[in-house]
C-alpha cells in the first residue's frame, strides 16, 4: 500500500534520489522518539537541493541525520516527516598534506577522515566521543560536538574554514574557503556549527588540520577532595605547559584530574615531568595506561541513542570548577543520587550523568543546577534523557537577551520553519 | 530629521563635547586606512558608554539615518568609511579595560581599547593577547573584532575570532544583546559570536569585549635566513611545515622589500633575493629540538646566511624590519597599492612567479611581503601618483593578482577585509547565491540595513520587511541597493 503523508508518497521522494536511496521508515528512524514517515538518502548536491525544495512545498519537516549518534541531543522535534541522510555523500573532496587543509563531504564518517589523514601524518584536531559510533563530520559539525583535545586545539567553530549548505528552499550556497586564514564575506561556518540542521542542511565542509603528535603521555593526579580537583586545574592553566587535554573524572572509584602530553618524544618526556612535579602538590601522581587515557566519558555510550539515562552538560567559568563539583554533588546527594562526572577541566565545561530512575529528583536537580550556573554566567544543557524527562525539562535552557535575535536568523533562513522544527535552544 | 534638530538631539544624549558637526572638523574622519576612498559624514559623535551608543542607534533607527561605527581608523579596506548623510559613531573614547580575570584567562574591555594595552596590562601575570596586526600599537580592539584581524602569530594562534569569548553588542534596533559564554564555554544557541566577529561593523556595534588571553610561552627562538630567491625560501617554508613543525610565525619578504625596509629603519637585513624570518614558541625541550630541525632545513634549502636571535633585542630588531616594511614603501615610491590575498601555501611558488610576470607585463614594481605559513599575501603595487594614468593601473594590476590568487584557490582577503575596497570583486569569490545566503544573515541583524550600508556586497539585497518607522529606505535612496 502507498503510504502518503502530507500528500507525498514514497515514490514523489524515489523520483529524486533514486528508488534503492529513499525508503518508508522504521521505529528504528526516530529522531528522539518522533517517528518520520520516509527515510531519503540523496547523493549528491543536486539531489539535496531537490529534495529539500520538494519537502518545502509540500510542507514537510525535515530532520538531516548523519551518523544518528547524537539523536538524543536537545528537544524532541514537533514533527518529522523526512529524515534526510547524509550517508551517501561521504567522500574527500581535496586533501592537499602541504595545505595542511581538507574539504569533504558531510557525510563522511570522522573515523575514517582521519584514518585518511593519517597516512599523511595529519589529523583534524576534534575528538569527540561520538567518533568511534560512527558520527560523521556534518553531524559534528551541526552538534558541535568535542572532546578533551578542544583544550589545545579548540572546538569545530575554531577549526572550521569553509562549508557548502542547502537551505529549506533548495538554495546551495559556501562560504569561507579552502584557506586558513579568510575574512571574505560573513563566516556562515561558524553559524551553521551547533545549529543542529535548523537552519539548512551542511552538505560540505572545509577544515584546518594539525601535524599528528608522534608521542603521548597522560600523567594523573588522584584527588582527595573538590578543592583540590579545582586548585590542581588551575596549577595546570597557569603553567607554561602546553597539554593536549586536562581531563577530570569523578566517581564512586576513580578521581582524579589528568594531563595529557602530546607532540614529539624529547618535548612530551619533558613537559610530562613538570606536569608530574606541578601535581605532586595536590594528591599522589601516576601515569595513565594508555587503555585509562582513552577511556570514554559517561557520555561516550555508543549505542544509547535513546538516551535512557539523564546526562549534563555544565558550562561555567573554567575557574569556578570547585564550585561546579560541590554544587552538582550536593544537589545529587541530597536526592540520593550517585552522579558520574567527568569534564574538560581546564575550558569548564563538566559533563554529568545521572543514574538510576527517580525521575523527580533528577528534574530537581537539573533545575537547581540551571538556576545556578545561569545566573553565574554559564548554562547547563541536557545531553540525552529519557521523553518523559524531557517533557518536564527544556534541553538547553534560557537563551536571554539571545531569543530574539535567535529566532529571527532562523525565520530568515528556514521561513517555513520545517528545518528540525523544535528541536534547538529557543524553541527554533 | 533636520540636521539641526539632529545635532541637538546627539548632543542631548552625548553633552556637547561629544558632537562634531563642523565642516573642517568632519574633515578628519573622511577617510580610514584606506586613503582612496573619501566621504565626509553628517556628523561624529563621541559616546563614552554603551548605553549613549544605544541611545545613538534608536535615534537612527527611529529616523532612518545609517550609521557606520569607527575605531582608531587604521583598517586597510574602506571598512570605516562614513555614508554621506549617515552618522559616524566613533568608539575611541571608551578605553576602559573593565576586568582583568587572570584565573579564567579573559580580559574584559570596552572597544576603543588599544590592541597593545591588553597585552601590557597582563604582561606581569604572565599572560599576553596573541592576535598581533602590524597596527597593534594604535588599532582598537573594537576594529579588530569587525574586520577578524590576523597578525604575524596567526599561523599557530589563530585570528581574532578564535579569541573573542563573547561581547555585549547593539544591535541596529537599538536592542542590547550578548553573545558567546564570556567566561564560560559553549553558550548555547547559535554561534552568533563567530558569525558576528568579521562582519565588517555591518551586523552592530559591539560595546564590550570579552578576550581570551594566552600564557606566555617558557621559550622563543627566531632566526633570520636569506636566500637566492622567493622559491627557495619558499622550498623552506615547506620543509619546515612538512616537517610537523607549526611555527609560532614564517614572515617572507623579497628582495625589493628588503631594500625598503633597510633604507627605512636600518634593521640590517642581509641583502637577498629573499629572507624569511622563522618564529617558534612553547615548552623549551620541544622549541630547542625543532629549531635546530628549523635550521637543518633553511641550510638543506640553501639559504646563504642564517641569524638567530641571542636575546630580546635582536628578536626586536628581526620584527621592526617586517613591521615596518609597509611603511617603508615610501622610501623607494611615492605611492603603493596593498593587496591581502591568500592561496594555499602549496601554489605561493607559481603565484609569485605570476605576480613577478604581472609586474612587468605592466611595467610596475611590485614588493612582496606576506604571512608565508598561511599563503597570505601582501604584494605591494607601486606607482606615482604624479604620473597621471599610474594610479589606475595599479589598481588595476593589484587586481589581476587577486584574480591569480582566486584561480589558485585562494581568497580576496586574510585580514585586511572587504570594507569598501574589495566588494567589487566578490562576484568572482562568490556566486550570487552566496552573497545572497549571507545577507540573510544581514537581513536578521539589520532588515532596514542602516549599519554600516553599502560595504562587502556588491548588491545589497532588502529584506523584504516592511519600511516600518522609513518614510523610504534610506540604502535604496542613495542608490546602493536594487530591490529583488
Amino acid at each position: 500500500m502507498d503510504t502518503r503523508t502530507k500528500n507525498v508518497s514514497l515514490g514523489d521522494l524515489q523520483e529524486i534520489v533514486g528508488e534503492e536511496h529513499a525508503r518508508e521508515a522504521t521505529p528504528d528512524d526516530a529522531v528522539d522518539g518522533v517517528g518520520p514517515s520516509f527515510v531519503a538518502e540523496p547523493g549528491s548536491i543536486e539531489e539535496t537541493s531537490e529534495l529539500l525544495r520538494f519537502a518545502a512545498e509540500e510542507g514537510l519537516a525535515v530532520a538531516p541525520r548523519g551518523g544518528g549518534t547524537t539523536l538524543s541531543l536537545g528537544n524532541p522535534p514537533r514533527e518529522v516527516d523526512l529524515v534526510l541522510s547524509t550517508a551517501r555523500m561521504d567522500e574527500v573532496i581535496e586533501h592537499v598534506p602541504g595545505d595542511q587543509v581538507v574539504r569533504v563531504q558531510a557525510g563522511m564518517r570522522l573515523r575514517d577522515l582521519q584514518e585518511r589523514l593519517a597516512g599523511s601524518d595529519q589529523m583534524l584536531g576534534i575528538d569527540p566521543p561520538e567518533t568511534d559510533a560512527g558520527a560523521t563530520v556534518g553531524g559534528v559539525v551541526a552538534t558541535n560536538s568535542s572532546g578533551p583535545r578542544r583544550h589545545r586545539y579548540g572546538t569545530v567553530r575554531d577549526l572550521i574554514i569553509g562549508i557548502t549548505v542547502v537551505l529549506s528552499d533548495g538554495t546551495v550556497a559556501k562560504a569561507g574557503g579552502k584557506v586558513v586564514k579568510n575574512v571574505a564575506g560573513y563566516d556562515l561556518s561558524k553559524l551553521f556549527t551547533g545549529s543542529l540542521g535548523t537552519l539548512g542542511v551542511i552538505a560540505g565542509c572545509n577544515f584546518r588540520l594539525h601535524p599528528r603528535p608522534e608521542a603521548a603521555r597522560a600523567v594523573a593526579v588522584e584527588l582527595a577532595s573538590t578543592q583540590a580537583a579545582g586548585e590542581a586545574a588551575q596549577a595546570v592553566l597557569h603553567a607554561q605547559l602546553v597539554p593536549s587535554a586536562v581531563e577530570l573524572r569523578w566517581g564512586e572509584e576513580e578521581r582524579h584530574l589528568s594531563v595529557l602530553i602530546e607532540g614529539i618524544p624529547p618535548g612530551v618526556e619533558a613537559q610530562s615531568d613538570t606536569a608530574s612535579y606541578l601535581l605532586r602538590g595536590f594528591g599522589e601522581v601516576r601515569t595513565l595506561t594508555d587503555e585509562e587515557a582513552g577511556a570514554p566519558g559517561p557520555l561516550a555510550v555508543p549505542g544509547s541513542p535513546a538516551g535512557d539515562e539523564v546526562s549534563l552538560k555544565i558550562s561555567a567559568p573554567p575557574a569556578e570548577l570547585t564550585g561546579v563539583l560541590d554544587s552538582t554533588l550536593g544537589a545529587c546527594s541530597r536526592r540520593g543520587v550517585a552522579p558520574r562526572i567527568t569534564g574538560h577541566a581546564g575550558i569548564g565545561v563538566t559533563y554529568v550523568a545521572l543514574p538510576g530512575g527517580d525521575e523527580d529528583a533528577h528534574v530537581q536537580i537539573v533545575e537547581e543546577l540551571r538556576e545556578i550556573w545561569t545566573r553565574r554566567g554559564g548554562s547547563v544543557v541536557v545531553r540525552s534523557a529519557p521523553r518523559s524527562f524531557k517533557e518536564r525539562v527544556e534541553a538547553w535552557g534560557p537563551l536571554g537577551s539571545r531569543l530574539e535575535l535567535t529566532r529571527r536568523v532562523k525565520e530568515k533562513f528556514d521561513p517555513r520553519g520545517i528545518m528540525n522544527p523544535g528541536r534547538f535552544a529557543g524553541g527554533v | 530629521m533636520e540636521r539641526e534638530v539632529l545635532i541637538r538631539t546627539m548632543r542631548s544624549i552625548l553633552g556637547p563635547e561629544g558632537v562634531i558637526s563642523e565642516r573642517e572638523q568632519l574633515r578628519s574622519y573622511e577617510c580610514d586606512g584606506l586613503m582612496n576612498y573619501r566621504v565626509i559624514p553628517e556628523l561624529v559623535v563621541l559616546p563614552e558608554t554603551a548605553e549613549q551608543v544605544q541611545a545613538i542607534v534608536r535615534v537612527c533607527y527611529d529616523e532612518g539615518i545609517p550609521f557606520v561605527a569607527r575605531g582608531s581608523g587604521t583598517g586597510l579596506s574602506g571598512g570605516a568609511l562614513p555614508v554621506e548623510s549617515g552618522i559616524l559613531i566613533v568608539l575611541s573614547r571608551m578605553r576602559k579595560i573593565l576586568e582583568v580575570d587572570i584565573p579564567n584567562q579573559r580580559v574584559v574591555v570596552e572597544p576603543g581599547v588599544i590592541n597593545m594595552w591588553v597585552s601590557n596590562e597582563v604582561a606581569d601575570a604572565g599572560y599576553y593577547y596573541a592576535p598581533d596586526p602590524a597596527s597593534q600599537i594604535v588599532s582598537s580592539i573594537g576594529g579588530n573584532l569587525a574586520e577578524n584581524s590576523g597578525g604575524v602569530h596567526c599561523l599557530k594562534y589563530g585570528f581574532t575570532t578564535n579569541h573573542v569569548m563573547g561581547a555585549e553588542i547593539v544591535l541596529p534596533d537599538g536592542s542590547m544583546v550578548n553573545i558567546g559564554g564570556g567566561k564560560a564555554p559553549d553558550a548555547p544557541g547559535y554561534e552568533l559570536l563567530g558569525a558576528f566577529v568579521g562582519s565588517e561593523g555591518t551586523l552592530g556595534i559591539a560595546t564590550k569585549i570579552t578576550l581570551r588571553i594566552v600564557r606566555k610561552p617558557e621559550s622563543v627562538r627566531t632566526l633570520l635566513a636569506a636566500f637566492k630567491d622567493t622559491e627557495e625560501a619558499g622550498g623552506a617554508v615547506s620543509g619546515i611545515i612538512g616537517a610537523g613543525i607549526v611555527p609560532a610565525a614564517i614572515e617572507m619578504m623579497d628582495a625589493l622589500c628588503i631594500e625598503a625596509v633597510e633604507t627605512a629603519v636600518h634593521p640590517g637585513f642581509p641583502q637577498a633575493g629573499a629572507i624569511l624570518i622563522v618564529e617558534l614558541d612553547g615548552p623549551e625541550a620541544e622549541v630547542e629540538h625543532q629549531f635546530e630541525q628549523t635550521l637543518k632545513i633553511c641550510e638543506e634549502n640553501d639559504a646563504s646566511e642564517i641569524r638567530v636571535a641571542e636575546d630580546d633585542a635582536e628578536r626586536a630588531l628581526f620584527w621592526k624590519g617586517r613591521k615596518a616594511a609597509f611603511a617603508a614603501m615610501g622610501r623607494i615610491a611615492n605611492d603603493y597599492y596593498v593587496q591581502d590575498s591568500v592561496v594555499p601555501r602549496t601554489e605561493l611558488g607559481k603565484v609569485l612567479k605570476k605576480i613577478s610576470e604581472l609586474g612587468e607585463e605592466y611595467g610596475m614594481r611590485v614588493a612582496n611581503v606576506f604571512h608565508a605559513g598561511d599563503g597570505n599575501l601582501h604584494p605591494l603595487v607601486l606607482y606615482d601618483n604624479n604620473v597621471p594614468g599610474e594610479a589606475e593601473k595599479a589598481e588595476k594590476l593589484a587586481g589581476d593578482i587577486v584574480f591569480t590568487c582566486l584561480e589558485h584557490g585562494g581568497s580576496l582577503t586574510g585580514e585586511h577585509g572587504i570594507g569598501e575596497d574589495k566588494k567589487k570583486y566578490m562576484p568572482k569569490m562568490f556566486t550570487t547565491d552566496d552573497l545572497n545566503v549571507m545577507q540573510l544573515l544581514r537581513c536578521a541583524f539589520d532588515p532596514h540595513q542602516i549599519c554600516n550600508p553599502g560595504k562587502i556586497f556588491p548588491t545589497p539585497r532588502l529584506c523584504g520587511e516592511r519600511p516600518g518607522p522609513f518614510r523610504m529606505h534610506p540604502v535604496q535612496k542613495a542608490g546602493l541597493a536594487e530591490n529583488f
